[in-house]
């Protein structure tokens, strides 16, 4: 068994092919999918309706939580429809590199306490372990950057698929799309740059370490700090391509660069968006609200067993990102749509400089707090 | 053709500008919204929410005092049809979908009696001319219910017997009662 003894690369490489696993087909793909269904029921609760409560299994209803397996049951049994003059290989290339990217990007995310090898059953103290497994798919020294990266690839899918789609509509979507996404990403970037000054590393668990358990202990505290956050929720919002920034997409003037697509192929674009708010609000909460981190986290690691505290922590972490991904939803059915030039403006001309004088103002802040 | 370009004055002012105080104040509705919403369904408080869906099966809009609903026939005192086949109801319909063939009243205090009284329900079109037309209150069209789907089309021309099944039953209110629709009954 020297193969898979504690550290070697072997234990490394099967860990973390069962952590982000675990990740995805635990966490995200049934999120995603709820939050399908929660986007409908909270936006009709916003406008003072009722939503989709009807999908039932007998006499359970579940307040029509069921909803998500009814669309994908639907999806799958749609005609999947292919434009006679659309380019077949990246018309179905599309898809695939439109939700890829996202969850290669979710790798990087810490999503609960280190494990403790060998001790599960032991009450271990925070920092006394002698054989952690972070609970983290990858842990790069690059972390961020890698996230940025990945993250950035999916601009292909929405590109290729108003190319490949042979429409004008779609087409145009397509550009809207990467010009949006190019314009946010530099923002987004400056956002991090100075959280990366604050905290002296790029690596998500490490700044989840950074961080203390108590709310006012969390990476959102100070000026420069809050400044960033805002400037990453919007990018972040932005990137995912949702109201207010949905002009590649906008249902009511160009219905985008997936106007071609239909059954599980439009499914994929669809639950890729949904992905993606999970990913940025859990990467949010890593660098801005402390991770797994909650009040009285180091006490209880003292006096429960280590499963079960693990278990806590990310069941804990797993409701921040739940509570953060709701509050981007209310943000997405609370704001009208920008223009497509009041977009690329406030992208370049608004947020880039203060993202900038941001990096500046936290170089200063290191400065005086030496 | 010169174009002409009308300058909107912008709101000034730095706070309004940036828009992050009405992005706040706007959350702040919606939220307000949704909590109340939400909380008052999962409560089963759904009087005190904002919520103005009706979920149809299971609940229903009571008609208005005076809606046009399936036609009855009314009854005298003694049982018998009100109706004396005078015919106006058949001459004012404008869809012709009113049959009557009368016959001699046996007991002597009115002419005629309807033989045959049958309504075509899928041409009539609920106009209620028939009802303004009847001299003698015979024919209402104050069930408050709809001609019910049929299978066969001769199942929705509705006889005398069939006309007459409602002759008790009344949602009408004498002088009305106001605009009482938008509350909710649970069916």
């Amino acid at each position: 068994m020297d193969f898979l003894a504690y550290g070697s690369p072997g234990f490394l490489a099967v860990t973390a092919a069962a952590k982000s696993i675990f990740f995805v087909l635990m966490f995200t793909l049934p999120l995603a999918g709820i939050l399908t269904w929660m986007e409908r029921r909270q936006s009709a609760m916003m406008q003072d309706r009722l939503g989709p409560n009807r999908a039932n299994l007998g006499r359970f209803r579940f307040w029509g939580i069921l909803h998500f397996v009814a669309d994908a049951v639907k999806m799958i049994f749609k005609e999947d429809f292919i434009p006679p003059k659309a380019n077949k290989f990246l018309f179905g290339l599309a898809p695939v590199l439109a939700v890829a990217p996202v969850f290669i990007a979710s790798a990087i995310v810490p999503f609960g306490a280190p494990l403790c090898a060998g001790q599960l059953l032991d009450k271990v103290p925070a920092g006394t372990c002698a054989a952690p497994v972070d609970l983290q798919g990858a842990q790069l020294n690059a972390g961020l950057l890698f996230y940025f990266a990945i993250s950035s690839l999916s601009v292909y899918g929405a590109a290729l698929a108003g190319w490949a789609s042979h429409n004008k509509w779609a087409l145009m979507g397509g550009l809207r799309a990467s010009s949006q996404m190019m314009a946010y990403e530099v923002t987004m970037g400056m956002a991090i740059m100075a959280m990366f000054l604050l905290y002296g590393t790029l690596d998500p668990g490490a700044m989840v370490n950074a961080q203390g358990d108590m709310p006012w202990q969390w990476g959102i505290v100070g000026i420069p700090q809050i400044v960033a956050f805002v400037l990453f929720l919007t990018s972040a919002i932005a990137e995912s391509k949702r109201t207010p920034f949905d002009i590649p997409e906008g249902e009511s003037e160009i219905v985008g660069y997936f106007v071609e697509y239909s059954g599980m192929r439009f499914g994929m674009f669809y639950l890729g968006e949904f992905v993606e708010i999970i990913v940025s609000s859990a990467v949010i909460i890593t660098v801005f609200f402390g991770g797994w981190r909650f009040p009285g986290a180091e006490y209880l690691a003292a006096h429960l067993p280590n499963l079960v505290f693990v278990l806590l922590s990310v069941a804990l972490w797993s409701l921040k990102v739940f509570l953060f991904c709701a509050f981007q939803l209310l943000i997405r059915w609370t704001l009208p749509r920008l223009r497509a030039d009041q977009l690329l403006k406030l992208g370049w001309q608004r947020l880039l400089p203060i993202s900038i004088a941001n990096v500046v103002l936290a170089a200063g802040w290191i400065l005086l707090r030496r | 053709m010169a174009t002409t370009v009308k300058i909107v004055s912008r709101p000034a002012g730095f706070q309004r500008q940036t828009y992050l105080m009405g992005v706040v104040s706007g959350l702040w509705v919606t939220f307000r919204h949704l909590m109340n919403n939400w909380i008052g369904n999962l409560f089963g408080r759904r009087k005190q929410t904002d919520i103005a869906t009706l979920s149809y099966p299971e609940e229903k809009m009571p008609y208005p005092a005076r809606n046009r609903g399936l036609h009855r026939l009314m009854k005298r005192d003694d049982g018998e049809v009100r109706c004396v086949a005078c015919m106006m109801c058949p001459t004012v319909c404008p869809a012709h979908c009113i049959t009557i063939v009368p016959e001699e009243a046996p007991d002597g205090r009115i002419e005629k009696r309807p033989r045959i009284f049958e309504i075509d329900e899928l041409r009539c079109v609920v106009c209620g001319l028939c009802v303004e037309a009847c001299p003698c209150d015979a024919i209402r069209m104050d069930t408050g219910i709809h001609a019910s789907p049929t299978l066969r089309r001769a199942d929705a021309i509705l006889d005398k017997e069939a006309l007459l099944s409602h002759a008790d039953k009344s949602t009408a209110v004498q002088g009305g009662v106001g605009p009482f629709w938008r509350i909710r009954v649970k069916g």
